[in-house]
């Protein structure tokens, strides 16, 4: 119950929204700790429903808007919550129309990802956010491997090498694994090579990957995703490969295991979404495609 | 390349998530009319490698997984977890066990 709880709290602090004060995210030490505590209680509390219809408008610079009833949705640090195009406004909207009779934060993680790219609460630079990402790079899952059990050697090898073979292909760069706790030596060209292709991301859907990154434990895996070479199920699955591997071993507990494992695709698969969507390469490229 | 199951399946899969989620009228949400929307213009005669389209099939199968997902983490959440945290008593029952009572009480009731 721990592990889903930590990795939840950075995303609570953001889910609770629109109204609820921006006190909550300042503050060091021990008053964070508490406030931490405050954050996660106020996320598990479901606020009431209070409105009925949520439609969407097109407002200044052709930005879109979330109506809920007559009001306009604000994020939890007071902006108008605003996002660049349609299909992420409709799919937001769904989400607030999909909450019955209270409001269940944590099943909306599309509104939780534009509050972060709006409210920016860490106040991080773009350059900040790519080597956070890449931090992950250092201890990437995929790249450590075990020397035991023999099962898991050899599904390890089989699932992961290729995916690895992959990116270095793809990237041209040397990442290579390693079952030393020290992980494997990653070039200096290579995290280069990756900070500029991340540099070539807008903030926005920066915001995204790097929070599939942190969800998945692996920028190779998360860049699998983004360039379309993995689907969601296959990312999760190898990212929770040992885990699987433990469960087909020692049985599957549902609220555990399939607990987990839904989340983590459904996070994984708002991030897939969310970068998607607000990138605009792809907007271009397809506009390009149609003339 | 990601395997991926056909665009017929998926925008049924979405409708069908969409549903699950507005119930009967859900043909007059946004959502629902969004997807058809895009799966009609999404079509196209023969099956030649696409950029666009593959991509568009991508973010479509993204999608259902994120519907699906959250609805089936939602189902176990309010079965397993909804509830909070049971008490001593209630987790000690569980397994057929009874805590322990000490004629007179323990000594620290009021």
């Amino acid at each position: 119950m721990l592990r889903p709880l930590f990795r939840n709290y950075s995303q609570i602090s953001q889910a609770l929204l629109p109204f609820a004060s921006r006190k909550l995210r300042h503050g060091q030490g021990l008053t964070t700790h508490c406030q931490r505590a405050n954050a996660y209680a106020s996320a598990t509390i479901e606020r009431k429903k209070f409105y009925e219809d949520v439609t969407i408008s097109q407002g200044e610079g052709g930005l879109y808007e979330i109506n809920l009833d007559r009001r306009k949705l604000k994020t939890p640090g007071g902006k108008l919550f605003t996002v660049p195009n349609e299909a992420l406004a409709i799919a937001v909207a769904t989400e607030w129309d999909a909450q019955k009779d209270t409001l269940k934060f944590y099943t909306m993680h599309l509104t939780t990802l534009c509050n972060t790219a709006l409210d920016n609460p860490t106040q991080r630079d773009k350059n900040q956010m790519i080597t956070a990402a890449l931090k992950f790079l250092e201890t990437d899952t995929i790249c450590y491997r075990v020397e035991e059990p023999p099962g898991l050697v050899d599904l390890q090898k089989n699932e992961w090498d290729p995916i690895l073979d992959w990116i270095e292909n793809r990237y041209n760069v040397v990442i290579g694994s390693s079952s030393s706790i020290m992980g494997p030596q990653i070039p200096e060209e290579t995290k280069e090579t990756f900070h500029q292709h991340l540099n070539s991301y807008n903030f926005w859907s920066l915001t995204g990957l790097e929070y599939i990154i942190t969800q998945l434990k692996s920028v190779i895996l998360s860049l699998g995703l983004i360039d379309r070479h993995l689907t969601v199920e296959q990312a999760v699955l190898l990212s929770r490969l040992e885990e699987e591997y433990q469960i087909k071993r020692w049985g599957n507990v549902e609220w555990a295991h399939d607990y987990d494992m839904y989340e983590l695709r459904a996070r994984t698969a708002a991030g897939a979404l969310f970068v998607h969507l607000t990138s605009e390469s792809a907007t271009v490229k397809r506009k390009l495609l149609q003339d | 390349m990601a395997a991926m199951t056909s665009p017929l399946r998926i925008c049924r899969g979405i409708l069908k998530e969409i549903r699950a989620l507005k119930g009967p009228e859900y043909k007059q949400t946004m959502a629902y009319n969004y997807v058809m929307d895009q799966f009609r213009k999404n079509q196209v005669t023969g099956a030649r490698y696409c950029r666009a389209q593959r991509e568009a099939l991508h973010a479509s199968h993204t999608y259902l997984c994120l519907l699906n997902s959250t609805r089936h983490h939602q189902e176990l959440h309010n079965l397993y977890h909804g509830k909070g945290e049971r008490s001593p008593e209630e987790v000690a029952s569980l397994v057929g066990l009874r805590l322990p009572t000490q004629p007179g009480g323990k000594g620290w009731e009021k």
